[in-house]
């Protein structure tokens, strides 16, 4: 790649990670509004997560994450539009309004959930890439979950059969130190969380996520490895979130100087400054300037919309009648 | 269209066997499907009709492989999923309640869930307390998934096929006591039975007993007990708890004005708790008698042989019921 591509799909990475955070920045003000209700989970400080991941995956493959999802919803395709209205709970969001904050889905993108319980879609992602070897479709699933999920029996399983039944999965845990409140001293017996990969005959890679094209390359071997010979992998990727665990959370559990040394070293910004140092100003401008106008368009359009009807819950329940 | 006599466990298979050969997105999962020819032998010989590929031994790690099969149903296959027992589907309640049952929801109608959910259920002969749970209480409760309960060969035939064909998760609730019960069933591949209409399985005009998969047979010698105390009972085999052929149960009371609903599991806020209420409310002026109940003794299963006959619906519990509802103790 020459230094001008580079800059060219850094620049990419960095429009996407910079929509998640500017997104997430008018979802935090919409929600001390009023405006978004329930749950608020923000991606802030881990957006070179999503963005790195994304760019090693093909159309055909499938990410299915926790109910921490906005990132991902919007590396794989998601309208700004469409995510906010979901989180305003409108008929226009990616769910109609019925998922919220924690379930985006955008079926067509292959972005198959959001989902709400802790380790519970890691069988599920698991099963997704049993479908596509089942149908050989050399198709890759990612799944990521946080290290709050490790300890829970589902991780387990999941990993274990998709390591006896050779599945296409890459499992991505990131690790941002702390489940909810708790952190992983208190939560987890070993620190290198790579280490569950070897009791299930599976590869493992481990990496600190400050830049994201190092992000990329790391999980672009993992992908290659699942896509050409089915074996599954572990990836821990050592990340930080700048905000609370959900908009309710204040955040007492760790010191403020602790925060701010991680936001010293934003791999956002860092990307940030590498373009600007690569004579890449104006192009950052010009993103950021259209990444202002996506984003309260977004907002715009989530607050004009309509919201669902009460004719949808049933129909959206089953395929076909009712069961009652 | 003739008809051959199976087993219910043969017509099972049979059921399974046939639409795997209709449709290729079919497979089969679950702990001894395979190799081992089934815990209880439904699936026997389909591994070697169909591969490795198709029919598929699981570690025991339920929650893990009822998560696999719901994601590879989300985008487009359609698993089988044969639990040992319903009762090691506990472990994947969480699978069923909040994946299986929800994702259409969630997405906003983007996905949908074809996954048959299936295992023997209920008491079966002294395997105490563990293994002797009615599941289906537990699951009809929960709007986004099916629940059927057959009590004869030719029923589990066409509602196993219907299952497999359903777009929704359809959990299929059998019975290790009838799995050698034997009955004619339609030699015909394309004979299926819709869910949520209910089969009248002894016409009478005194009382209704109201019932499903097991307990039907029960139903059926109460009914005869009775007939020689001059007693005519009609017997209603519901076939199927979610959808509930509510048509049926009513027309069947406004008839006799007396109902006693008989099923295993506890009473306590069951599917019989769900039945009742629905005939208060809507045949209220119809009742002569309150509707009566028999189900498990509301207490977890002995392993005691007379104490197990003594907790589980039997003959003589049903008899009585019926009696105090006529006010004929």
């Amino acid at each position: 790649m020459t230094d001008s591509s580079k800059l060219d799909h850094l620049l990419h990475l960095y429009r996407q990670m910079q929509l998640i955070r500017r997104v997430e920045e008018e979802a935090a003000a919409a929600y001390a509004k009023g405006k978004i209700g329930g749950f608020l989970h923000l991606y802030i400080g881990q957006e070179a997560v999503a963005a790195g991941c994304s760019a090693a995956m093909r159309p055909e493959d499938t990410m299915i994450g926790t109910y921490r999802d906005h990132g991902m919803a919007l590396v794989r395709g998601m309208s700004a539009r469409a995510l906010m209205a979901e989180l305003y709970g409108k008929d226009t969001g990616c769910s109609r309004g019925l998922g919220g904050s924690m379930h985006l889905f955008d079926a067509k993108n292959r972005m198959l959930g959001g989902y709400g319980i802790v380790g519970g879609h890691i069988p599920l992602a698991a099963g997704v890439a049993f479908a596509s070897k089942y149908r050989d479709e050399k198709a890759v699933t990612l799944c990521f979950f946080g290290e709050g999920a490790v300890p829970i029996g589902d991780f387990h399983e999941g990993l274990s059969l998709a390591a006896l039944w050779k599945l296409p999965v890459v499992f991505i845990c990131e690790n941002n130190e702390f489940s909810m409140g708790t952190p992983m001293s208190r939560t987890l017996s070993v620190e290198d969380l790579t280490l569950k990969a070897p009791g299930y005959g599976m590869q493992s890679d481990r990496l600190i996520v400050e830049d994201v094209l190092e992000v990329e390359a790391h999980i672009r071997k993992a992908i290659d490895r699942a896509r050409e010979h089915n074996e599954p992998a572990l990836i821990e990727l050592r990340t930080y979130r700048f905000r609370g665990h959900s908009m309710s959370d204040p955040g007492k559990y760790r010191s403020r100087e602790e925060v701010e040394a991680h936001k010293a070293r934003d791999p956002l910004l860092r990307a940030r400054k590498q373009l600007v140092d690569g004579g890449r100003e104006a192009d950052v401008l010009r993103v950021e300037e259209e990444i202002e106008a996506e984003v309260l368009d977004a907002v715009q359009f989530a607050e004009s919309s309509p919201e669902p009807s009460a004719d949808l819950l049933e129909a959206t329940t089953y395929v076909g009648p009712f069961a009652r | 269209m003739g008809t051959r006599s199976l087993r219910f466990r043969e017509a099972l298979r049979a059921a399974m066997l046939e639409e795997m050969e209709r449709d290729d997105s079919v497979f089969l999962l679950g702990e001894e499907v395979g190799h081992y020819q089934g815990a209880y032998k439904v699936t026997e010989g389909l591994l070697e009709k169909f591969g490795p590929k198709r029919v598929i031994d699981t570690p025991i790690a339920e929650s893990g492989f009822a998560g696999i099969a719901i994601g590879a149903a989300m985008v487009g296959l359609r698993p089988i999923v044969e639990f040992m027992t319903w009762n090691f589907s506990a472990v994947a309640f969480d699978q069923i309640l909040n994946n299986a049952a929800k994702l259409r929801q969630m997405s906003g109608g983007q996905l949908q869930v074809p996954i048959v959910f299936r295992a023997p259920n209920g008491s079966a002969r002294q395997v105490g307390s563990q293994h002797s749970h009615a599941m289906e209480h537990f699951y009809a409760h929960i709007p986004g998934i099916k629940c059927i309960a057959p009590a004869t060969p030719a029923d589990a035939y066409g509602m196993m096929k219907t299952a497999i064909r359903d777009e929704n998760p359809v959990l299929v609730f059998e019975s290790e006591t009838l799995y050698s019960l034997k009955g004619d069933v339609p030699d015909d591949p394309d004979f299926t039975v819709p869910f949520g209409v209910a089969s009248v399985a002894r016409e009478g005009k005194d009382i209704s007993l109201i019932s499903w998969s097991r307990p039907v047979h029960v139903c059926l010698d109460a009914a005869a007990e009775l007939a020689r105390q001059g007693i005519d009972a009609e017997v209603i085999d519901l076939r199927s708890l979610r959808p509930l052929d509510e048509e049926t149960i009513l027309r069947s009371v406004r008839k006799t004005h007396r109902a006693v609903i008989v099923h295993e599991g506890w009473s306590y806020g069951g599917v019989g708790a769900e039945i009742a209420d629905r005939i208060q409310r809507f045949a209220f002026d119809d009742l002569d008698a309150p509707v009566g109940r028999v189900s498990f003794l509301d207490v977890p299963m002995p392993y005691n042989a007379a104490l197990e006959q003594h907790v589980i619906p039997n003959t003589p519990r049903v008899v009585e019921a019926a009696r105090a509802a006529l006010y004929a103790r």
